[in-house]
C-alpha cells in the first residue's frame, strides 16, 4: 500500500470516530427527547432525498474517474471529477437554499438542541464536501496533464466517505420524524 | 508500505500494484440499486408503521453503505489490517455510546441525579 493511501484511509478512520461520535451523541439525547420528533417534522425530507440523490451519482462519477485513472486515461478521469466537482457544488448550493428558508422560518442554531445537532451535524459535513471539491479541482488539474494519477483513486476514497457520512446523516435528520 | 507511487505521474496508470482489479464491478447497476434502496428509503415512512420506517430508513441505510464501502471504496481489496482499524474506530463509537448513553437517556442512576439546570428528558 502506497504512503498516500495509507494517510487517507487514516483520516477517513479519525473522521470516522469524529463523525461517529457526534451522530451517537445524537441518537442517544433523540431516544432520550421523543418531543424533538416534532422539530424534526420541519426538515424538508424531499431536499435531503434530492441532495443523497446528487451524492450518490457524484460518488459514481468519482469511482468512474479512478477507473479511468487506472486504464492511465488522465483527460477523462479530469472531466469526471469535474462532474464530480459539480455534483458537489449542487450539494452546497441546495444546502444553502434548505437552511436559508429554515432560518427564515425560525429555526435556527439557538432555537433548541435539535437544531443545534442539525446545523453542526449538517454543517460539518458540507465542510467537508466544500474540502473535498478544492482538492478534486487540483487532483483534476493534475490529472488532465498525466500528472500524480495515483491522486484520483485517494480522493476518491476520501469522496466515498463523506458520501457514506451522507447516508446515515439522511434517515436521522430527515426520515425519523 | 512502500514510497514508489509517489513517482507514479508521467503518463503512467494510476495504482500500487494492488487491488487494481476491479474492472468487473458494474459501478452503474451498483448506483441504479443505490438509488432505487434512496427511492424506498424515502417512501418507507408514507406507510405510517413505525418498524417499517425504521427498517427502511435505517436497515437501507446499512445496505447502502455496504455498497459503497465494498464496490466503490474496495475496502474488500485493500490488505487486511484497514478493515480492522475502520472496524476498531466503529467499536470505539460503540463504546463511547454505551458509556454515555445510560447518563444521557437517565434522570437518575446508582448515586447520582441528574442537575435541575440540565431538565429531565421528555
Amino acid at each position: 500500500m502506497s504512503t498516500g493511501k495509507l494517510a487517507v484511509w487514516w483520516v477517513v478512520v479519525s473522521e470516522i470516530v469524529i463523525f461517529g461520535g457526534l451522530l451517537a451523541s445524537y441518537i442517544m439525547h433523540r431516544l432520550a427527547h421523543q418531543d424533538w420528533a416534532e422539530q424534526a417534522a420541519h426538515t424538508n425530507t424531499w431536499i435531503g432525498a434530492f441532495n443523497t440523490f446528487v451524492l450518490l451519482t457524484s460518488s459514481l462519477s468519482a469511482v468512474l474517474a479512478h477507473k479511468a485513472a487506472t486504464e492511465g486515461n488522465g483527460p477523462k478521469a479530469a472531466k469526471l471529477l469535474w462532474l464530480t466537482i459539480l455534483g458537489a457544488a449542487t450539494f452546497v448550493g441546495v444546502k444553502a437554499v434548505e437552511w436559508t428558508m429554515e432560518i427564515q422560518a425560525g429555526y435556527t442554531i439557538t432555537s433548541n438542541t435539535f437544531w443545534s445537532f442539525y446545523y453542526t451535524a449538517a454543517g460539518l459535513h458540507a465542510a467537508h464536501v466544500i474540502a473535498g471539491g478544492i482538492i478534486m479541482a487540483i487532483v483534476a488539474i493534475d490529472a488532465a496533464k498525466f500528472r500524480e494519477l495515483h491522486r484520483v483513486e485517494l480522493i476518491g476514497i476520501y469522496w466515498h466517505f463523506v458520501d457514506l457520512v451522507w447516508i446515515f446523516l439522511f434517515p436521522l435528520l430527515y426520515i425519523a420524524k | 508500505m512502500s514510497e514508489h507511487t509517489h513517482e507514479t505521474s508521467e503518463h503512467a496508470p494510476a495504482g500500487d500494484g494492488h487491488g487494481e482489479d476491479h474492472g468487473h464491478i458494474n459501478y452503474v447497476r451498483i448506483w441504479v440499486w443505490l438509488v432505487i434502496l434512496l427511492a424506498v428509503s424515502v417512501a418507507g415512512p408514507f406507510l405510517e408503521v413505525f418498524w417499517i420506517t425504521m427498517v427502511t430508513a435505517f436497515g437501507i441505510a446499512c445496505v447502502k453503505a455496504y455498497m459503497v464501502a465494498k464496490n466503490f471504496m474496495h475496502i474488500s481489496l485493500e490488505p487486511r489490517f484497514v478493515t480492522y482499524i475502520v472496524v476498531t474506530a466503529l467499536v470505539f463509537m460503540l463504546l463511547f455510546f454505551a458509556a454515555v448513553a445510560p447518563d444521557v437517556m437517565n434522570p437518575e442512576g446508582t448515586q447520582w441525579q441528574k442537575p435541575s439546570w440540565i431538565g429531565p428528558p421528555e
